[in-house]
């Protein structure tokens, strides 16, 4: 772990100093700012000429309609790619589905593993345990191999390497494989690809992600733009999958739809360089594949989540990080201030539920509730409505509606409480409303001039002389 | 949430006008010139005396049992059919999409769809309800523009300031960078992350500065009290004015009772 941006699991309740370390350090706010600039401008292009509007309709719909059947699809799925000759294996949490990879590697006396990008992968911590147990795995996906060589965290769930620009990125290749300094990103990439061609070879075992798995086929779907998906998934003998249960659509049609969506909404492309639909193990008259396809279905929270009927939405997600590239507060603070797997709105809304709301009780109100997430996400995502039943959760602040998300309750204070129930008293009480607010316009001048984080960067606003109830009741009368 | 369709209604005589907390203590101004710019349109306006705030605060914290009850006191403020006039895209946000959630399995729960169902942004009211026609008698002026991000994005009014102001033939609406971005309020948010609030409120008053004008106007109080506080701490050169107040001083006289 690195020390000034890779996360760790404690650094969530950190949130409030290391996003005010960001904010005040230059080149994050420069690197975040030009690339979510230029990332919204690519989305904006790659669905101009589109009815977007029907397009997320049907993308909500169709993670509408999966969800709904999760328990029958993934039970289909399992048959399915059963009978296509992969294996599959369940994992409740991170810890057992590190476990389950392990034994398949232990079992294959596999020393070395590449990685395509998986950020299940990363909830699952997956990389150090393998590594403490003497197999070496290593990342493939440019951006990944980058944040590993400086042993940190992705800090977008699409482009981990985001918040460094080419010259720090020339600098740590330099540092630590000894590639010359270059401002050439051709370059760069040329050497970093030579270096990763040899592990691909000699790579006992390949891990990849899953963007979609298809229940009636058994097809794992694969988006990427570099080619490493497709080595990590073809040239090692063993091909290990890892994703979340959510993951599953019923069929191929429902994968076009979505497709359309992501690649748009996550980069601007209409379609990425490679999209991989990996069916099962080399077949006896195939020339090449693995010989051995494992995929690792992991709950880590999720199926809590799929208890409640608002909550749910939140596994509609593709992970496109359209929410993170239109945030407002990302954009100032980048992917580590987090100090979560996922960063961003997404991570806001799903973070909550893997570490429970305890550890993660910054991250709901870390918004100004602007809805630009919510405008951009693809399967239409109420993030903001999310974010806002977070929020009761934290300070379980409707006993109509008992907050049920592990960890509840642990925002709430006494004082905050009281001053609550203080406004609603004098609110719902008009007589003593008009009252109070007569007596505070009259001595308005009385009123303070610093009014904690609001006056460190403005001015107090000024109650008016008059409310708007004295200056009409004087009118009529 | 699910997004309604949304029918205008004629063009009534009557209406309710509910001034929002931020504007009955801090912009009474905006509120009287509201109220000016519909009775000019040939309405009645009716203020219900025992109107405080519609909530948003608690709501928005989490504290829902305390936004409904504050709610529960406003929702039998409209007893007759009229449309309900808010000069706020936040606070008629609140009311025409939260309420219904805010009341969910209460025994409230038809009248506040009900009365959400009533609920127009004054701006749009005044747009597309009464069909304004704005004769501006002011002198040249360029103006920038901030549309809160509860009218543009949930109530999708992104474009009913702009056209009103467009009417003003005197008036030239400059352009901004990002115009879409939150200017950092988000309400207690600005407190809680102060940090963060304060570093989106520089960059918004840096791209309203920038767009040449010096005078901006906003559909919302949070964000007029955000970005004006933040000029003016910041001795940067931006006034800022409630945009009902900037139709009302170009269209007709100063507001009643002004000081």
């Amino acid at each position: 772990m690195s020390q000034q941006t890779g996360a760790s699991p404690s650094d969530v309740r950190q949130f409030h100093p290391r996003a005010r370390a960001a904010i005040e350090n230059p080149k994050i706010r420069r690197n975040f700012r030009s690339a979510m600039d230029g990332l919204m401008s690519k989305r904006r292009n790659a669905f101009s000429g589109w009815d977007l509007e029907a397009l997320r309709d049907l993308g909500a719909a169709i993670r509408q309609n999966a969800l709904a059947q999760l328990p029958d699809l993934l039970e289909q799925l399992e048959a399915k790619l059963t009978e296509n000759g992969v294996r599959v294996h369940w994992a409740e949490d991170g810890e057992q589905a590190c476990r389950i990879v392990l034994d398949i590697c232990q079992a294959r006396k596999a020393r070395s593993v590449i990685k395509g990008k998986s950020m299940v992968s990363e909830e699952m911590d997956l990389n150090h345990y393998l590594e403490a147990r003497d197999i070496e795995a290593l990342e493939s996906d440019l951006g990944e191999y980058i944040v590993q060589l400086a042993h940190e965290t992705p800090s977008h769930i699409i482009m981990p390497a985001i918040h460094k620009n080419t010259g720090e990125i020339s600098e740590l290749m330099h540092e630590k494989t000894g590639t010359e300094r270059s401002d050439d990103v051709e370059y760069l990439t040329a050497s970093a690809r030579q270096q990763l061609r040899e592990k691909f070879m000699a790579a006992d075992v390949g891990i990849s992600g899953v963007n979609f798995a298809v229940a009636q086929t058994g097809t794992l779907c694969l988006v990427e733009n570099e080619g490493n998906g497709r080595m990590t998934t073809t040239v090692p003998p063993c091909h290990i999958a890892v994703t979340g249960i959510e993951k599953v659509v019923p069929t191929l049609e429902d994968v076009t739809a979505l497709l359309a969506l992501l690649t748009r909404s996550a980069t601007g492309q209409h379609i990425t360089t490679y999209v991989n639909m990996i069916s099962g193990p080399r077949k006896t008259e195939e020339l090449d594949g693995p010989e051995e396809v494992h995929l690792v279905l992991v709950d880590n929270g999720r199926s809590g989540i799929y208890q409640d009927d608002q909550l749910l939405d939140t596994l509609r997600c593709i992970r496109c990080g359209a929410c993170m590239n239109h945030c407002p507060v990302y954009t100032r603070i980048g992917g580590h201030a987090y100090g979560t797997t996922y960063p961003g709105p997404i991570g806001k809304i799903l973070m909550p539920h893997l570490l429970g709301l305890d550890e993660t009780r910054h991250l709901p109100s870390a918004s100004s509730l602007c809805g630009a997430c919510g405008e951009v996400c693809p399967v239409k995502i109420p993030i903001p409505d999310l974010l806002v039943r977070l929020r009761q959760e934290s300070v379980n602040g409707d006993q109509l509606h008992p907050a049920r998300v592990r960890g509840h309750g642990s925002k709430r204070h006494a004082g905050e409480a009281l001053a609550w129930k203080t406004w609603q008293w004098v609110h719902a009480h008009p007589a003593a409303y008009r009252m109070g607010t007569a007596l505070a316009s009259r001595f308005n001048r009385l009123q303070p001039g610093k009014l904690g984080a609001w006056t460190r960067f403005r001015t107090a606003p000024r109650l008016a002389s008059k409310t708007l109830h004295q200056r009409l009741k004087e009118r009529d009368s | 949430m699910a997004d309604t369709i949304k029918l205008y209604p004629p063009k009534p005589d009557k209406v309710y006008f509910y001034g929002t907390c931020l504007i009955d203590l801090f912009y009474p101004d905006a509120g009287m010139a509201g109220i000016q710019l519909l009775e000019r349109e040939g309405i009645e306006v009716v203020f219900p005396e025992d109107q405080t705030c519609c909530g948003q605060p608690a709501w928005t914290s989490g504290y829902h049992d305390e936004a409904r009850k504050v709610a529960r006191s406003q929702l039998s403020l409209f007893p007759e059919d009229w449309p309900i006039v808010v000069p706020s895209g936040s606070c008629g946000g609140m009311m025409r999409k939260h309420y219904p959630q805010l009341f969910r399995d209460t025994p409230e729960a038809p009248l506040a769809a009900e009365v959400a169902g009533r609920v127009w942004e004054l701006t749009d009211f005044l747009l597309n309800v009464c069909h304004i026609k704005l004769k501006d008698l002011g002198s040249p002026a360029t103006v920038a523009m901030h549309t809160s991000c509860s009218a543009r994005r949930e109530l999708g009014l992104a474009e009913t300031g702009p056209r009103l102001l467009a009417q003003l033939e005197q008036v030239t609406l400059a352009e901004q960078v990002r115009p879409e971005e939150c200017c950092g309020f988000g309400g207690t948010f600005a407190v809680r992350h102060g940090d963060i609030s304060g570093a989106m409120v520089a960059e918004k008053v840096e791209a309203l500065t920038d767009s040449g004008a010096s005078t901006f106007v906003t559909t919302d109080c949070g964000c007029l009290m955000n970005i004006s506080g933040y000029a003016e701490k910041n001795r940067k050169p931006l006034q800022g004015q409630h945009i009902l107040s900037f139709l009302w001083e170009r269209t007709g006289d100063k507001p009643e009772g002004s000081s």
